[in-house]
């Protein structure tokens, strides 16, 4: 009778099946609880690891039912990574069909930003591009640019006001939540992820310019579905948040 | 065999598990510390604070890369994207020593996060041994691996812990990790001898000590079972094993681990001195 | 000039009035912000406290057991359209 590291991973994700036979307490009596400690060390460690990546969620819905949450969570989708700092991307996913909490239509995309914040905190340092080019170049120049944008961005687009929902739960005397959906802007101009709602239609631009599309073309598109697009408050958003790394016009 | 003679490079010295809410105690007043260890796995980012800190620390201290997820007891094969991540990570800030556990935490595509036992037979000698030979062809250096924790044993064991690590270090040429604190809780939970334990340890094969905190629990029996819970301070009687341990090994490279309930700079500091105490007379005497 | 143009001359303008973003520092390596973000998915080699039997809940392990047990903020937010602000009464539209 041996255990294989296959029985050893089911009794340890299944608190009901009994602990394999070959485990002793080392003078021949069954492991018995002995068990449990890495029952414990597992289920409670990438439950514990799970909350603290997603503390607004655990705040939105209970330290106790998110304990319990995760618990169904851990057991479905176990790490497939030994970084802890990946953990949870199939979180939000996870919300969207939990029949339980269909009703907190929001927590989804409060997971994604959670998720989109710590992706920023560990993507590649970039440095930002100098303002002052601004005032260099002609606005043709700009309109024949390309642009880059910085590894740590991270776009999060919602139905649903999530980032005064964030701030709800996280800054001390933050205002109760707007009446906006919010698609926001992650940016890390040092180390520390910022956070800025972006003007409607933002998120469609950055992606044609992450396309190569030249800035004068990209607008010129955005311009025809969002015909008040506050192209000022986009940039604004951008060099605040250290997101906007490159500007080449063309020769 | 891997042939190299880059062993441990670590002074004889306490050195701490580096937390990044100490980072600017360390530089401030670092005595008595004088290495820091990493979890490497805490360092696979792209960019960001945690690559910032370590790359301005490694400039001031030698650093200790210790992986927590390599899962070198796995029954298959290493996880060769998470070995290149090792590599990548010691070629750039090349480590006074690289360790990792004797243990599984990955099965399949699933990561534990834990560190899981071993049953002591030739087929997890033969697998184990084949898979520091890999670590060790890959990373090109030398490593050391990391007595366990254990709280149960398997019944079909057929051999020591001491000397399955003294076939893996004849095996691989790999160095070991003594964690002294895991001895204690081990001894205690499976009802060996700590000392007899030390005794029959390789010693000289030993590049550098752990000490941790551990947390009381009973059994079904009311035996007692300790957890390597890294949340306290050290217990007296892990020092006086220690002290036990360095009358045989001479003086080695000391460990301060600390990982959950982690205080402030000063208590870990303290932790330190005690270790720095501890080595003296085996530094005495080595002199 | 083209709309497009004028939007770009005047972006321009005040994009060029923003400061450069400041040089990196060792304090500013230091100084976390935003320590929620530092601390998630940290790996480390320590055993839990044995005192949680977590590990062995059945409650979260049976699915279909799933309550909420108790309240989170969501119960004291008000989110607009959320006109209840209440888990248990929550049904609504989903805004534009």
């Amino acid at each position: 009778m041996i255990t294989t590291q296959t029985d050893f991973r089911a009794a340890i994700f299944d608190p009901q099946m009994a602990v394999p036979a070959s485990l002793t307490d080392g003078s021949e009596q069954p492991a018995g609880k002995r068990f449990n400690v890495y029952r414990n060390n597992v289920i409670v460690s990438l439950k514990e690891a799970l909350s603290e990546s997603f503390p607004v969620v655990t705040k939105l819905i209970g330290p106790q039912s998110f304990a319990n949450l995760a618990g169904l969570y851990v057991r479905a989708h176990p790490p497939c990574d030994p970084r802890m700092m990946l953990y949870g991307a199939e979180f939000p996913a996870f919300l969207e069909t939990f029949q339980p909490l269909q009703h907190v239509g929001y927590l989804a995309d409060v997971a994604r930003l959670e998720l989109a914040q710590r992706r920023a905190y560990h993507a590649a340092d970039a440095t930002p591009i100098d303002p002052a080019i601004f005032g260099e170049l002609p606005p043709e120049a700009l309109a024949s640019a390309t642009v880059l944008f910085a590894p740590a961005m991270q776009i999060v687009q919602s139905s649903w006001p999530v980032l005064d929902i964030w701030q709800f739960n996280m800054t001390k005397d933050a205002p109760q939540p707007s009446a906006a959906a919010q698609n926001v802007l992650i940016g890390r101009p040092e180390f520390d992820p910022q956070m800025r709602a972006m003007p409607e239609g933002s998120a469609e631009l950055i992606t044609l310019l992450q396309n190569r599309t030249k800035l004068g073309d990209a607008l010129e598109t955005i311009e025809q579905s969002h015909p008040d697009f506050d192209f000022s408050a986009l940039l604004g958003v951008l060099l605040q948040t250290g997101a906007l790394v490159a500007l080449t016009p063309s020769q | 065999m891997f042939d190299a003679s880059s062993s441990s490079q670590l002074p004889n010295a306490p050195g701490v598990g580096y937390k990044p809410q100490h980072f600017a105690d360390i530089l401030e007043s670092p005595a008595p510390v004088e290495w820091l260890e990493i979890h490497a796995e805490n360092y696979m980012g792209l960019g960001g604070r945690p690559l910032a800190q370590l790359r301005h620390l490694a400039e001031q201290f030698p650093i200790s890369v210790h992986g927590v997820g390599l899962s070198i007891g796995s029954e298959g094969a290493l996880d060769g994207d998470h070995l290149a991540r090792l590599k990548t990570l010691c070629d750039w800030l090349n480590p006074a020593s690289f360790s990792e556990h004797l243990a599984w935490s990955s099965h399949e595509n699933a990561f534990l996060n834990d560190l899981l036992p071993l049953p002591y037979t030739q087929e997890t000698l033969n697998r184990v041994a084949d898979h520091i030979d890999q670590v060790q062809e890959v990373l090109g250096r030398k490593m050391l691996l990391e007595n366990p924790s254990s709280y149960l044993a398997f019944a079909e064991s057929t051999m020591s812990e001491t000397d399955f690590l003294r076939a893996i270090t004849q095996r691989t040429g790999c160095g070991l990790l003594l964690d002294v604190n895991n001895v204690f809780v081990s001894a205690t939970n499976l009802k060996l001898d700590a000392r007899a334990y030390i005794d029959d340890f390789p010693l000289a094969q030993v590049g550098e000590i752990h000490l941790g905190g551990h947390d009381e629990e009973a059994d079904d029996h009311g035996a007692p079972l300790l957890i390597d819970s890294h949340g306290a301070e050290i217990a007296d009687p892990v020092w006086a094993l220690l002290d036990y341990t360095l009358e045989r090994s001479g003086p080695k490279p000391l460990l301060i681990e600390w990982d959950t309930d982690v205080p402030d700079w000063p208590v870990l500091a303290d932790e330190a001195k005690r270790g720095a105490r501890a080595l003296a007379p085996s530094l005495a005497l080595a002199s | 000039m083209s709309n497009t143009l004028k939007t770009l001359a005047v972006a321009g303008a005040v994009a060029a009035s923003f400061t450069a973003t400041t040089v990196t520092t060792v304090s500013a390596a230091g100084k976390e912000k935003c320590f929620g973000v530092s601390l998630a998915g940290k790996n480390d080699c320590a055993a839990g406290a044995g005192t949680t039997c977590a590990g062995t809940s059945t409650v979260d392990y049976q699915g279909n057991a799933w309550t909420l047990v108790d309240a989170g903020t969501c119960e004291t937010m008000d989110v607009p359209g959320d006109r209840m602000g209440s888990l248990k009464e929550l049904n609504r539209d989903l805004p534009a």
